[in-house]
């Protein structure tokens, strides 16, 4: 019935999401663009839940692909409050570079 | 099969986050990072997860994204907002990536067990993750759809604050 039957070693899924995850943490560390850093930190979040539904696979449990979905559902509603303080941000400075935006600092 | 298969959606993935990040106008990150959508989305085929890949394709390529190029397209960010560019930033920001990676990786070598995925099982089918969904985690999952109901409101409550102020006290 199954014509995907992989046997992949679950290390492979374990550099890849750490890769992957290596490379939210430079665009967040690099970027000033608050919209890329939002959604660096999407990349990032991907990362955790291609190895949750790796490890679910692994070990025969449905737990981990509830925590993805519901990682997912999380994701959403973090976007969508971040993004319209985006808005009303670029609509009181004109701009979203993060270094205009450091008054909360100090 | 399986692992030509993952050996070129990992290459893909990995080659199109970089992109995201690397590349100077924010519309170009966006299309690069639902292109990574689509192969993360690949990863959970290979993997026999298939409501997950499609929710996947559905909620972060359809939805999410969707909104981020909206935002992107209604602050016209398609110019370059980074004029004078911070080297300096850039390289010790690379050099702090690459030395969590190389921890990571080198960590996750040496792990000593390799246990193989079969995933010949029948974990990721809709029957199985439904009855999961609604009799183990039930509460979540009903308290999921509070904080979505919450973000929707908050989110437009935020973005309408500009009105608020202008009305007549």
């Amino acid at each position: 019935m199954n014509t995907l039957a992989n046997n992949i070693p679950i290390n492979y899924y374990l550099i890849l999401s750490g890769i992957l995850f290596c490379i939210g943490v430079m665009g967040v560390l690099m970027r000033r663009n608050a919209i890329i850093i939002l959604m660096c930190i999407e990349l990032m979040l991907n990362a955790v839940n291609l190895l949750l539904a790796a490890f679910s696979v692994m070990h025969n449990d449905a737990g981990g692909q509830v925590m993805v979905f519901f990682i997912m559902a999380v994701a959403a509603a973090e976007v969508a409050v971040g993004l319209s303080i985006l808005v009303l941000i670029y609509r009181n400075v004109k701009s979203v570079d993060i270094n205009i935006l450091n008054r909360l600092k100090w | 099969m399986s692992q030509i298969a993952f050996y070129i959606l990992s290459f893909l993935s990995v080659v199109s986050a970089l992109l995201v990040i690397f590349s100077k106008k924010p519309v170009h990150s966006v299309l690069y990072l639902v292109f990574c959508f689509f192969t993360i989305a690949g990863h959970y085929v290979l993997l026999n997860a298939q409501f997950l890949a499609a929710v996947h394709i559905i909620v972060y390529a359809g939805a999410i994204m969707v909104l981020f190029l909206f935002v992107v397209m209604l602050l016209n960010l398609n110019a370059d907002i980074e004029p004078h560019k911070d080297n300096v930033l850039k390289v010790s920001a690379v050099v702090a990536g690459g030395c969590l990676m190389l921890i990571m990786t080198s960590v996750m070598k040496t792990a000593d067990t390799m246990p193989i995925i079969d995933s010949t099982n029948q974990i990721g089918v809709v029957k199985n993750l439904g009855l999961a969904l609604y009799q183990t985690y039930m509460l979540p999952f009903e308290l999921l759809s509070v904080l979505l109901l919450s973000a929707m409101v908050g989110s437009v409550l935020i973005a309408k604050k500009e009105d608020i102020e202008n009305l007549p006290q």
